[in-house]
């Protein structure tokens, strides 16, 4: 069922959140222990904030868009008092004393939290194999990866486990395990989405965004957490923009560009995939064709610098001093040493410490400069390709979820699967993958339309006619 | 002056003043920014660097920032703010935001009541850090303590970094400067500039080089700077090591040196070798700080008259310098608005500076009018410099009429020719002295003056006696 028809049933007090709620709890409990696609599960909480909106529904005031609706969250999003460990021993127990602004605007909505969801260690990964707690299992084949870091969110929604969820996207982190489990995600504009409450892994990059079963649910997720939030100084001063309404409207006219370079080496069963999407959106009126944006070619190696220099910043607070794990040492210096060694898992070692050598001093330019150039030449392609296209289409990822341990020991393969996202966080623009079948293989394909900032309005609708091109 | 010079060695010193801004809350965060309450009751998630929280900027921190930088005739400049990363328990976040190349005030200068003028390179805003105490160890130092209490109270207070070119050349210049800050500092509301609850710090640079030359020598920092007269010790101290360290061969080691004020000596913090790698980069999680025209117009538009413009208009009010020390001093105490009046309805300007600069200082200030009046009344000769000053004193102590606390305290002016009198008379009941005196022994017209002072029960003109001894002197 999905989140607006709840929605509209709760709302209409044709059926009871809290019924909603027990049958995801059902769910959850009947496949948790396979999947672990949860660090917390909160049922108690979930049914009393269920029978709250049953209260309101029964006292007749507005339970909001989301009422009864249940949702995940991504474990690197502060909930009050309920523990936040973003996958890390260094944060495993500590609960945090406030909301983040956009745990407020779902509670202000109506919608339930059903559970924190399982992540790659601070984000950091792109198969949520990097959690603390051990990793999270593909709905669709259980040998596979969700795909990361919000790999809990994307099963959490493709398993039935909650209608909507929320992930963050640093370089395609909600995207990519959205692809990989079949379901809708979306990075937002950056500045769109309040980050205040998101744990920052690289601030630049960082935006929350849904994920959802369909396009239409994911459009009214974003209706309820975008807007403008005085308490993140980089939210764009505008209200939630108006999506719902606009996803009937179709693409005809539209121009929408395949990027060349992001389809050059991807796997056969996405490339198909692909180009039927593309045939899809050309039957719908739009006006396809190829487009090049060559700068997203690096962007890869300069995301990596910039991302991990944000992060080595980002992550510096950790220390064992006021909150989380602490593991004392004879001075300071040991303790600080010490309980970093035992709090981070080896990929946020290992970012940190490539973060660390990029801010050096003496290498500072040749490589943050550097990269923050290369972002620049990014934008600017894109801007170019704006010029001519509306959209561009691109795979999400570029193979189908892979099996776990399978790129477990290979940093560098790891950090491939998000060579189609990375463009998007860099340029700060939107994206959404959208389930587009399966592969040969029988795994989910997602393909990917990227927009210029501010452009979800046409991006969503474009979103919509792919989806239904896809239903018989 | 005390200041340590030798005819081989200029001291070159270049001072950073550490300003906390006198808002009602924190750089980043609705925090209360205060002195004095319960530690780790003024924090939030922001200022406590919780996973998750950002920070916004302080509008009117930025306000009083400018204000700053405009007092010190800096240019406003487009800014951004930077992290400085290092690791230190009073840091909640491990990265203090700062300013680094691109700061909100560049290019200013300040002039010292002498006339001199310092440089202002850059006056940037940045968040302060917690407050640590280490407990146990030795001399106060996270080294060697047995444990260490951080107080988050502090953490966000926003700071202006005041950085000058080195530009000062004595211990008194330094001293100077940093009093002249603080009275710009307090007179623009921007600080309450309190050295003694740490919302004025200082931290100076110094190094030395052979006197007629312009390189600049090697320089030590030096920290833990309490109070202006610890600058001016530290400083002497300084030159004094390094001058020995110099002239023995040796060289100065660019390091950070901790002042220790019971010992009054420096020590060696840490060196070079272990210098901090701060790693800035531009914060992301601010945005680009851009004060616009109007703005600037309105803070500028804002600003008092500043203590240099008061000391030109009292200086030009007078008839004296700028540069003279009265006018330094009755525009540090608040007076010259009182001396100005007073000279306007017709007291002498040197006469009213002067008694103001010694007479009023610290006290409460008397009414124009009776200030005039006072003035006049002197320097008619009604009064003798000596009955002026306990008339003045009379007035700040209870106020009251001059004419009529003259009246009551006897004083009226002597006759010229009872003082002639009293003044024949000490010279001949003194006959050893005034020979002595004669003779070219000048401090015993002193000697003189008290006698005739004490013949006349205090009631002479010490200035005409003084005049009388010497026309005396020239008749024999």
């Amino acid at each position: 069922m999905s989140a607006i028809e709840i929605a509209r049933d709760v709302r209409a007090g044709s059926r009871s959140a809290r019924d909603v709620v027990e049958e995801h709890l059902a769910t959850i409990a009947g496949r948790e222990a396979e999947l672990h696609a949860f660090n917390l599960v909160l049922a108690d909480s979930a049914l009393a904030q269920a029978d709250e909106v049953d209260r309101r529904v029964a006292a007749g005031e507005d339970p909001g868009p989301l009422a009864g609706v249940p949702v995940a969250l991504k474990d690197n999003l502060c909930t009050r008092g309920v523990p936040t460990t973003c996958s890390s021993r260094m944060l495993e127990g500590w609960r945090p004393p406030y909301d983040a602004t956009v745990v407020t605007r779902l509670r202000e909505a109506g919608a339930v939290v059903v559970g924190k969801t399982n992540m790659d260690e601070f984000a950091m990964g792109s198969s949520t194999e990097n959690s603390a707690f051990g990793p999270t299992r593909n709905p669709h084949d259980t040998s596979r990866v969700p795909g990361g870091s919000s790999g809990g969110s994307a099963a959490a929604v493709a398993a039935g486990f909650a209608a909507l969820a929320l992930g963050s996207d640093t370089g395609g982190s909600i995207r990519q395990p959205a692809a990989l489990c079949g379901v809708v995600g979306v990075k937002p504009t950056y500045g769109l989405v309040s980050r205040y409450g998101l744990v920052a892994f690289a601030s630049s990059l960082d935006q929350i965004g849904p994920l959802a079963g369909s396009v239409a649910d994911a459009a009214l997720a974003l209706e309820v957490i975008a807007g403008h939030d005085r308490a993140d100084s980089t939210s764009i001063p505008h209200a939630a923009p108006t999506l719902s309404g606009l996803l009937e409207r179709g693409v005809d006219g539209l121009r929408i560009g395949v990027v060349r370079e992001l389809v050059e080496g991807i796997d056969p069963d996405v490339g198909t995939r692909l180009s039927k999407a593309a045939a899809a959106l050309e039957a719908a009126g739009a006006k396809v064709d190829e487009a090049s944006v060559p700068a997203v070619t690096v962007g890869l190696s300069a995301y990596y610098v910039l991302a991990t220099a944000e992060a080595s910043s980002n992550l510096a607070r950790y220390d064992g001093v006021r909150y989380g794990l602490r593991v004392d040492g004879d001075d300071v210096g040991a303790m600080y040493g010490a309980t970093r060694a035992a709090g981070f898992g080896a990929e946020v070692k290992r970012r940190i410490m490539l973060g660390t050598y990029a801010l050096s001093a003496g290498y500072y330019d040749a490589y943050y400069g550097q990269a923050q150039r290369v972002r620049t030449l990014i934008l600017a392609d894109f801007e170019a390709a704006y010029g001519s296209y509306d959209l561009l289409l691109a795979p999400t990822a570029p193979t189908t979820a892979f099996a776990l341990g399978a790129k477990t020991a290979d940093p560098l393969a790891m950090y491939l699967s998000d060579v189609c996202t990375i463009p998007s966080n860099m340029a700060g623009h939107p994206a959404i993958s959208v389930p587009y079948g399966r592969g040969d293989d029988g795994l989910p394909v997602g393909v990917q339309l990227l927009a210029p900032a501010l452009g979800e309005a046409t991006m969503f609708r474009a979103a919509a006619a792919l989806e239904r091109s896809l239903v018989p | 002056m005390t200041t340590v010079t030798t005819t081989s060695w200029e001291m070159v010193v270049g001072l950073e003043v550490h300003c906390e801004l006198a808002t009602a809350t924190k750089l980043f965060c609705s925090c209360r920014n205060a002195f004095g309450d319960e530690p780790n009751t003024n924090v939030c998630p922001v200022c406590l660097g919780l996973p998750g929280s950002l920070p916004v900027v302080n509008r009117h921190a930025v306000e009083l920032a400018m204000r700053v930088g405009l007092a010190l005739h800096c240019s406003v400049e487009p800014s951004i703010f930077h992290r400085k990363n290092y690791f230190y328990p009073d840091m909640p976040k491990d990265y203090q935001v700062s300013q680094y190349d691109e700061p909100l005030n560049v290019g200013g200068w300040l002039d010292l009541p002498d006339g001199s003028r310092v440089g202002v390179t850059r006056a940037h805003m940045e968040e302060d850090t917690g407050k640590t105490t280490h407990v146990g160890g030795g001399g106060g130092r996270i080294h060697g303590a047995d444990h260490s209490l951080v107080d988050y109270n502090r953490a966000g207070v926003p700071l202006v970094e005041i950085v000058s070119e080195p530009d000062i050349r004595s211990a008194e210049a330094a001293k100077a400067y940093v009093n002249e800050l603080r009275a710009i500092l307090v007179a623009i509301g921007a600080s309450d500039a309190r050295m003694e609850e740490g919302s004025l710090r200082i931290d100076a640079n110094i190094s030395l080089r052979p006197a007629g030359t312009d390189a600049l020598g090697t320089r030590a920092e030096i920290k833990n700077l309490n109070s202006v007269r610890s600058l001016g010790r530290a400083l002497e101290y300084e030159v004094r090591r390094q001058t020995l360290r110099l002239e023995a061969g040796e060289v100065v080691v660019q390091e950070t040196r901790h002042w220790n004020e019971d010992e009054g000596r420096t020590s060696s913090m840490r060196s070079k070798e272990e210098a901090y790698d701060y790693r800035y980069f531009p914060e992301p999680d601010l945005v680009p700080l851009a004060p616009s025209e109007e703005w600037l117009a309105g803070v500028r538009a804002g600003l008092p008259v500043l203590p240099a413009d008061r000391r030109v208009a009292l200086g030009g009010a007078a008839g004296v310098p700028a540069t003279d020390a009265s006018v330094a001093t009755v525009v540090q105490q608040g007076l010259d608005g009182l001396v100005a009046a007073a000279i306007e309805a017709g007291a002498d300007g040197r006469l009213a500076l002067n008694r103001a600069a010694n007479e009023l200082a610290h006290r409460t200030a008397p009414d124009v009018a009776a200030f005039t009046q006072v003035l006049r009344m002197e320097g008619d000769g009604r009064l003798t410099a000596t009955q002026a000053k306990a008339v003045l004193a009379e007035l700040v102590a209870s106020g009251g009429d001059p004419e009529a606390i003259a009246a009551a305290k006897g004083y009226e002016a002597l006759e010229g020719d009872v003082v002639a009198a009293a003044v024949d008379a000490a010279i001949a009941g003194n006959p050893g002295e005034w020979e002595r005196y004669a003779g070219g022994e000048a401090k015993l017209a002193g000697f003189f003056v008290g006698k005739v002072m004490a013949a006349t029960k205090g009631k002479a003109d010490g200035k005409a006696v003084t005049a009388l001894l010497r026309e005396r002197l020239g008749a024999s």
